[in-house]
């Protein structure tokens, strides 16, 4: 998607922002390391930070390389419900169910990528969307998915047969490691070679058919890539609550995501986290006081991030510190 | 890059302030008995339980005086939209951080099993009414979780064998699809079966479906003699009014297999007058229902159904155990009430048994005709009494196995 | 009894019935998104929710002023395509020059927003609407008995659909319409006035998705949650006709509605993901849509 305004520029760290930038981000991971002791209820960090996963693949896919996907919820949900079954009734450990999960994804994401490719834009995004409904109705009819009822009872386990799961805090610092992990490995994705050619595809497609690439085979390594990592989001998510059911499957949480990176800030690391904490919060604070407004409210956010805040929150920081940095 | 990173670092901040909106870390509270109810506020099943049922636990409280050896009682209360997920996040978060005590509610057997999930896990109590599902004294039982007002079973046993006396024979079922409705079809097929009837077909549709007429083409080419509704709510309400448009209702009889008070006023007597249902509970049955149901329309502006009673009986019943015990702690109120009789307006001589059943009478009853109906929302009359044991499954036929 | 296919000709013919009668419904809501799509390049994911408006602008006529289906049939066109109007002026018009993806998201936002706005004041299960006095009844077509409000609804839809079609492919003022988006600089140097022609043929969408609404009213629920669960499908039924054609839209809706009926005999399970196969098939086949010019 060619955004209307792309976020600054990379280019190679002075030394010094280098070592700033790199202590910021220690501290924030400190406020991430202790969060659990100063009064945050772990479940809902646990959750924030899969859907912060799930943003970030996301944002690989949209602010990285400019395809808008309205089904990305289907990759997720598909490998919540497998890692769920696998680790429920197949009685596998959870990282390798969690493996599994991933690998489904990144497989669903390769057919559906296959067909969406093709097309551009907006006939891409409906695509998707499509496929994703398709997804959604066959997660209803097959048995071991419980349909309405949802996939219940998933055991925490022990990781690699090892380390016992059940306790929030264990499982909290384990979600911490999977997310920074991930999170590390997109800014390496995006710093490398690839990741400068998947910019340059967004930024001017013909032009780099015309300086030799192929174009769509990178653009669907990036597709199956972003669906393999939001299987890793579903497939934690299903760990970490117990269950896995429609609600992660369906076409109002493909456009939840969409609404997390816009929010945030497409095109930026840390947005994609902002936007799902953000929302996720949100989402919590409201929901005991304010029942149906919660769908307005985020419609609300929705229009106002695409008519005036198409930055989002850290693309907009960060163009006001360029403004300052001008002066 | 420094810029980049102190600002994404500024934004991480902001964005963790937000999710300090999330709850706090688990404080039990000594001092106050809380009571969650996490039921089905605005959608299908909102009119049977919904803000009603919340206002009869209220009812309940009110009743043993608002506080128990001077700790205050509160009730919380959420909508789980018939979301599992929903329903057990909810709950989770409930035990972690609100020190609820005792968690109620339901009426949606995917969200009564999700929560009876979290419960035991907990180990609080969790008094389950509404959800028809009768997996949660069976094969999904656990110690926690008690189910109070009615099951599949007892719905089976009594409208399925009415239903086959008087001569409906062959049947063809529509189901919700989902726990009750697969668990509602499988009883009724069982019952109906044993009497010496036959299932001809089935077919199951989407929960909260808003279009009926294709699954009625389907059932009237079944040629069967009774369209067994294996719904409730919103959705039995459509399928009645849908089997009335496509004239469904001229060569077939309707059985609605789980029907509450709500629906008749709905749909109206003309339509449903003469159709079999069981119930737990009538708010015309005897004087002490109808002195509480009067209190209720006062408030309420309509009589209750058997789930609203049901909400208020388990709560002062649980009331009643944390008084006699004087802790709100799970186990010790459980031991109580498993050992103490029931009698209050919803059931006689209640008692629980070893599976989590609170075994009471149920009721067979069938709808007025219009001329029979002497005031608003008196519209049954009733036909047989199921006493105690004799309305659910027995020790034999159970597969918990806390219940052997 | 004579059968296709193993199913009795009753049945058959019945959900076949059945099939045309949600066709039809797809083929106008699909016909509003292809005006709007192809006249001004935005997909409006708030079709749906527009639709639903236009229903319960009938329902609360009725319920609250006493306004009969008729009458509903004129207003509820009226009253959402001035909130037609009050969206292009309002948000739309911000987004041209922009990526056509972002008026996407802002509709999607925008169909967030009513329908939460209708759920909480109305709930979900839904409320009732009740067929027309003129229209009550059933014929008894010897296979099936079917109600004659359905017949109705072929009928209308059928021709404002075709009406539709014939305005803007065969007139003068739908040339206008058409040239003004291919060129609008062009058309505006003539005199045209072209910002109002874009905002009314957006109105005009909406007017169509509302009238769709008040047809569906009676037949099923009116609730906050029917746009939604129709306006996938229907986004599917553009793909597939070709995102710029208003013809294909039509005929797509149809087919697709009488396919829809046809699975639900032979093979039930599949009649809610047929839609998305047969796109899926079709892209493989025709990207551009069976009657869509390659983009």
């Amino acid at each position: 998607m060619n955004a209307a305004v792309t976020p600054a520029a990379t280019g190679t760290d002075k030394v010094s922002g280098h070592r700033i930038g790199a202590i910021t981000w220690l501290v924030v991971f400190a406020f991430l390391l202790v969060a659990p002791f100063v009064g945050v209820y772990p479940v809902f960090m646990m959750k924030a930070l899969c859907f912060a996963i799930f943003a970030c693949a996301f944002n690989l896919l949209l602010g990285y390389t400019g395809l808008l996907s309205f089904g990305h919820a289907s990759f997720m949900g598909s490998a919540a419900y497998a890692t769920g079954w696998l680790v429920r009734s197949a009685h596998l450990s959870p990282e390798l169910g969690v493996l599994a999960g991933v690998l489904l994804a990144g497989a669903l994401g390769l057919v559906v990528g296959l067909l969406a490719i093709r097309r551009q834009g907006i006939y891409f995004a409906m695509i998707t969307l499509a496929m994703a409904q398709m997804i959604y109705f066959i997660c209803l009819q097959v048995p071991f998915t419980g349909g309405e009822d949802g996939l219940q009872g998933v055991p925490r386990g022990r990781l690699f047969g090892l380390l016992p799961l059940d306790n929030d805090l264990v499982m909290y610092y384990v979600v911490l490691a999977v997310f920074a992990a991930v999170f590390l490995a997109i800014v390496r994705i995006v710093h490398s070679p690839y990741g400068q050619i998947l910019k340059a595809i967004r930024e001017n497609e013909p032009r780099a058919i015309s300086l030799g690439y192929d174009v769509d085979r990178y653009k669907l390594l990036a597709f199956v890539l972003s669906t393999a990592l939001a299987g890793l989001a579903g497939s934690m998510k299903t760990m970490v609550l117990g269950f896995a059911t429609l609600s992660d499957v369906h076409w109002s949480l493909s456009g939840e995501v969409i609404l997390m990176t816009l929010l945030g800030g497409m095109g930026t690391f840390a947005g994609p986290v902002v936007g799902a904490v953000t929302i996720i919060g949100l989402q919590n604070f409201l929901a005991d006081r304010v029942g149906s407004w919660v769908t307005v409210i985020i419609g609300v956010i929705f229009v106002f991030c695409v008519i005036a805040f198409r930055r989002g929150i850290v693309g907009e920081l960060l163009a006001w510190q360029q403004r300052r940095g001008n002066r | 890059m420094k810029l980049k990173k102190i600002g994404a670092a500024c934004a991480l901040a902001l964005g963790a302030m937000f999710g300090l909106g999330a709850p706090a870390q688990a404080q039990i509270s000594g001092d106050v008995i809380r009571i969650g109810i996490i039921t089905d506020m605005s959608s299908l099943y909102a009119d049977i339980d919904g803000p009603a049922g919340v206002e009869a636990i209220r009812m309940a409280i009110a009743a043993v005086g608002g506080s128990i050896n001077g700790k205050k009682i509160e009730v919380l209360y959420a909508d789980h939209q018939n979301k599992p997920d929903v329903a057990a996040v909810k709950a989770r978060e409930w035990f972690d951080t609100q020190g609820v005590d005792m968690l109620i509610g339901g009426t949606s057997s995917g969200t009564s099993l999700a929560m009876a999930k979290v419960a035991a896990e907990k180990k609080k109590l969790f008094i389950s009414i509404g959800a028809a599902t009768s997996a949660l004294t069976n094969d999904q039982c656990n110690a926690y979780t008690l189910h109070w007002a009615y099951d599949t079973y007892a719905l089976a046993k009594g409208t399925g064998n009415a239903v086959v006396k008087a001569g409906g024979k062959s049947w063809y079922f529509l189901a919700a699809d989902y726990a009750f409705g697969a668990q509602l079809q499988a009883d009724t097929s069982a019952v109906v079966k044993a009497a010496g009837g036959s299932i001809v077909g089935s077919v199951k549709h989407p929960l909260s479906a808003s279009d009926f007429s294709s699954f009625m083409l389907q059932a009237q080419a079944s040629k069967a003699q009774i369209l067994g509704l294996a719904n409730a709510g919103g959705d039995t309400i459509n399928a009645i009014k849908a089997a009335n448009e496509f004239g469904v209702t001229k060569t077939m009889k309707l059985a609605g297999l789980l029907v509450f008070i709500n629906d008749i006023h709905s749909l109206g007597l003309a339509t449903t007058q003469g159709m079999y249902l069981t119930d737990s509970w009538y708010w015309n049955r005897d004087a002490d229902a109808r002195a509480w149901s009067r209190k209720f329309f006062e408030k309420q502006k309509r009589m209750p159904s058997s789930i609203q009673a049901a909400d208020y009986s388990a709560t002062l019943q649980y009331l009643n155990a944390v008084k006699a015990v004087g802790s709100d702690d799970s186990d010790k109120v459980l031991a109580h009430m498993k050992t103490t009789k029931i009698n209050d307006i919803f059931a006689k001589g209640g008692f629980i048994r070893g599976d989590g059943l609170m075994v009471h009478d149920m009721y067979l009853m069938q709808v007025k005709t219009p001329a029979q109906s002497t005031e608003p929302w008196d519209y049954y009359n009733l036909v047989q009494t199921f006493k105690g044991e004799e309305a659910w499954n027995s020790k034999a036929e159970s597969t918990c196995a806390l219940w052997k | 009894m004579t059968e296709i296919f193993g199913i009795p000709v009753q049945a058959f013919l019945g959900q076949l019935l059945l099939g045309l009668v949600n066709g039809s419904f797809y083929a106008m809501l699909s016909l509003g998104l292809a005006v709007i799509f192809g006249l001004l390049g935005i997909v409006n994911f708030a079709h749906g929710a527009l639709y639903m408006i236009g229903a319960y602008v009938a329902w609360i006529s009725l319920n609250q002023f006493g306004l009969n289906y008729w009458v509903a049939l004129l207003l509820s066109p009226l009253v959402v395509g001035a909130l037609g109007v009050v969206i292009e002026r309002l948000l739309l018009r911000h987004l041209y020059k922009l990526d056509p993806l972002y008026g996407l998201l802002l509709t999607f936002g925008l169909a967030l927003i009513f329908e939460g706005l209708f759920r909480d004041q109305f709930g979900v299960s839904g409320q009732q609407y009740p067929v027309p006095e003129l229209l009550r009844g059933a014929t008894n077509l010897g296979f099936m008995t079917l109600p004659n409000y359905r017949a109705w609804v072929v009928v209308a839809s059928l021709t404002i659909c075709l009406g539709t079609w014939f305005v803007i492919e065969k007139t003068s003022l739908g040339a206008t319409l058409r040239a003004g988006t291919e060129n609008p600089a062009l058309v505006q140097a003539f005199g045209i006035n072209v910002p109002v022609m874009v905002t009314l043929t957006y109105a005009g969408g909406a007017a169509l998705a509302a009238i769709a609404g008040v047809l569906a009213a009676p037949v099923i629920q009116v609730t906050p949650l029917m746009g939604s669960n129709l306006i996938i499908v229907v986004f599917a039924v553009v793909v597939i006709g070709g995102m710029g054609s208003i013809l294909g839209s039509i005929l797509t809706g149809v087919m697709l509605g009488l396919i829809e009926g046809l699975t639900k005999v032979l093979y039930p399970e599949a009649s809610s993901i047929v839609v998305f196969v047969i796109m899926a098939i079709v892209l493989v086949i025709r990207p551009a849509g069976l009657f869509g010019k390659e983009m």
